[in-house]
């Protein structure tokens, strides 16, 4: 095996070099996989760009959807009015995620509970389904109206408190210069 | 403490080995005497006792059962497992946190007991948000797309035909040391810092794959996303994926079990371990990073004026003694070697030092080679132990100048409350005047 990878390394003519970690390991001009079209991606293409709503798929739903299909599938976690149940803490006020300073763009809400929501049954909620939860819990905090229905446009739009939008700093460590005394330190 | 003290060679009467004080029973960790008796001798009045009533220790020496009978005959076929003796040495879930479900949960490596730099593999620790899935290998499958000339799928007989890559890396999740900053909340090191293990990784440099699909303009960041029920999922930026970052099937000499990823995860050298996506289905590439919930409302550090910081990535330099460590049992004054593990994120351990005194007085630790980037590496250091009260820590330094820095110096800017990650303060075990070894993070 290992022989047959040598062979077809060195045979071959070199596309890539590197001088850091892969020092002295090149790419081989091979390709061992198969061109795929986005349309035969679709199912597994669940990501949302948060930031911009890029990615946010057509459809949409209500709070009081939201509310009747939380009650179904989600308040024996999540409690009644998501304020707390037998798995997991309250959603809404002042605690983390919500306003406390998690969510600083709607979208991401929308992103959890498509790709991990239910937890006994992820993936399993249509997207209608998935814009109506995240409407009824942003109700709940009062980001959005009782009445509200949210599609890609509506959820891109709706502005998280200022404090939580802003509320994050990019990764400027190191943030400690310790010394490295020896005595009578 | 003089050098000369210090470089004492071991004597017979001098303990050659820490015993360790704890014991599992039922499930919890409780303390247990009768062990650290049975291994210590080190007092003339217990090794009487113990002799009299188990005859552990002997006067003249019997042949024994095993070279008295056959052993076990070898097995046509078989995975092997440890020493019945040694199954004390589990992976264990946290003891401070009581999580209600254990599918988004976690369970630390027993780093007190490991020997070397390498992490056996039923021992690597454990995150998971959805559970363990169980993936067949015949029809799991990687895409790449995006903004990319090509979109591609890739099978793992696909993956596995490429030449590889092996390389020996630690890993640790942020989340290590999440307990224990202001306050004592772990016993052992294991629950203080077994949120760690290294080993070495086989797979293939993403960038020969990325090479195939070819990278549009502009492109900045790639999304991993994983194949199980959380499909958790972090942006990576491009210029470390091009860098350094793998996407390995292997470790330790196998393939990856199913708690690590099995068949495909990410690897990203040095980078905390929540990015080394398991379960690999998907990258995706784009212009700007996902902002997810694993990057915002997880995965962040708690600021001054409630702000959070991001894509705190890098696992900074950090060290810990891990014997003695917490719950273990001194055995008598004399001469110990004190043992741990050094590492950083940000390249090569470049030192060691030691501390017996509370961090007045530091010295200088032996690296045991091989010292390697992003890699655990162990160090040693021969200590005269009086039989007084004492408080020993290891500091680290490592190839950038970074020198390890205390819990205070990292509170100067960090808010320390509520769920705090990335702690890679200098970490003190206390001793008393009977030999017991506990938490002195506060």
């Amino acid at each position: 095996m290992q022989l047959h990878k040598i062979t077809i390394a060195s045979g071959l003519a070199l596309a890539l070099s590197f001088s850091g970690a892969f020092a002295g390991n090149f790419k081989p001009a091979v390709s061992f996989g198969s061109p795929i079209t986005e349309a035969d991606i679709a199912a597994w293409d669940i990501d949302i760009q948060t930031a911009t709503g890029k990615g946010l798929p057509a459809g949409s739903g209500s709070v009081a959807e939201g509310k009747a299909l939380f009650n179904a599938q989600c308040i024996g976690c999540h409690g009644v009015d998501a304020a707390g149940g037998s798995q997991y803490g309250s959603m809404v006020g002042g605690k983390r995620p919500l306003t406390g300073g998690g969510y600083p763009y709607a979208p991401i809400l929308f992103d959890y509970i498509r790709r991990a929501m239910p937890m006994n049954a992820p993936q399993s909620l249509s997207n209608d389904e998935v814009y109506a939860l995240t409407a009824y819990i942003y109700a709940l905090n009062e980001f959005i109206a009782q009445d509200a229905v949210l599609d890609a446009g509506s959820l891109a739009a709706v502005q998280m408190p200022a404090h939580v939008r802003d509320g994050f700093i990019v990764d400027d460590r190191p943030d400690t210069a310790a010394t490295r005394c020896m005595e009578d330190c | 403490m003089t050098e000369e003290k210090i470089l004492r060679p071991i004597s017979k009467t001098s303990p050659e080995k820490y015993s360790e004080g704890t014991a599992r029973e039922e499930g919890a960790l409780k303390p247990t005497t009768r062990r650290s008796f049975l291994t210590g001798a080190a007092s003339a009045v217990a090794a009487a006792t113990v002799a009299s009533t188990t005859g552990a220790v002997a006067a003249s020496l019997e042949v024994q059962p095993s070279s008295k009978s056959m052993g076990r005959t070898t097995v046509p076929q078989g995975y092997g497992m440890p020493s019945k003796y040694e199954d004390h040495v589990t992976r264990n879930r946290t003891d401070v946190y009581v999580n209600k479900q254990n599918y988004s949960d976690w369970s630390m490596t027993p780093i007190q007991h490991q020997q070397g730099i390498i992490t056996p593999n039923g021992l690597i620790f454990e995150r998971h948000h959805a559970g363990i899935p169980d993936i067949d290998p015949d029809t799991h499958e990687l895409v790449i797309h995006g903004m990319v000339r090509q979109p591609m799928r890739y099978t793992m007989d696909n993956l596995m035909r490429y030449p590889s890559v092996s390389k020996f890396h630690f890993m640790e999740c942020s989340g290590n040391g999440l307990t224990d900053w202001l306050a004592v909340k772990s016993k052992t090191v294991q629950q203080t810092h077994g949120l760690l293990s290294c080993s070495q990784f086989t797979g293939v440099p993403v960038s020969w794959l990325l090479d195939e699909v070819g990278l549009e303009s502009g492109a900045k960041w790639l999304l991993f996303e994983g194949a199980d029920g959380s499909a958790h999922a972090r942006s990576i930026p491009i210029d470390k994926a091009l860098d350094d970052v793998m996407l390995v099937f292997a470790s330790g000499g196998e393939m990856l079990r199913p708690e690590n990823g099995y068949p495909l995860r990410a690897f990203i050298p040095g980078w905390e371990g929540n990015t080394s996506v398991k379960w690999l289905r998907r990258i995706k590439v784009s212009d700007q990073p996902w902002h997810l919930r694993s990057e915002t409302a997880r995965y962040t550090d708690p600021m001054p004026e409630g702000k959070f910081r991001q894509f705190s990535m890098e696992m900074e330099c950090k060290s810990v003694i891990t014997n003695p460590s917490g719950g273990m049992q001194m055995q008598g004054p004399g001469l110990y070697e004190l043992q741990g593990f050094a590492w950083s994120g940000n390249g090569t351990v470049k030192a060691v030092d030691i501390t017996t005194d509370g961090g007045r007085s530091w010295r200088t630790a032996d690296l045991e080679g091989p010292v390697l980037d992003k890699c655990l590496t162990r160090f040693r250091y021969r200590w005269n132990w009086d039989g007084g009260p004492a408080k020993i820590a290891s500091r680290a330094v490592d190839s950038t100048g970074y020198v390890q820095p205390t819990v205070a110096e990292l509170a100067e800017n960090r808010r320390i409350a509520g769920f705090v990650q990335h702690h890679n303060g200098i970490f003190p075990w206390a001793i008393n005047t009977n030999g017991e070894v506990s938490n002195a993070i506060a």
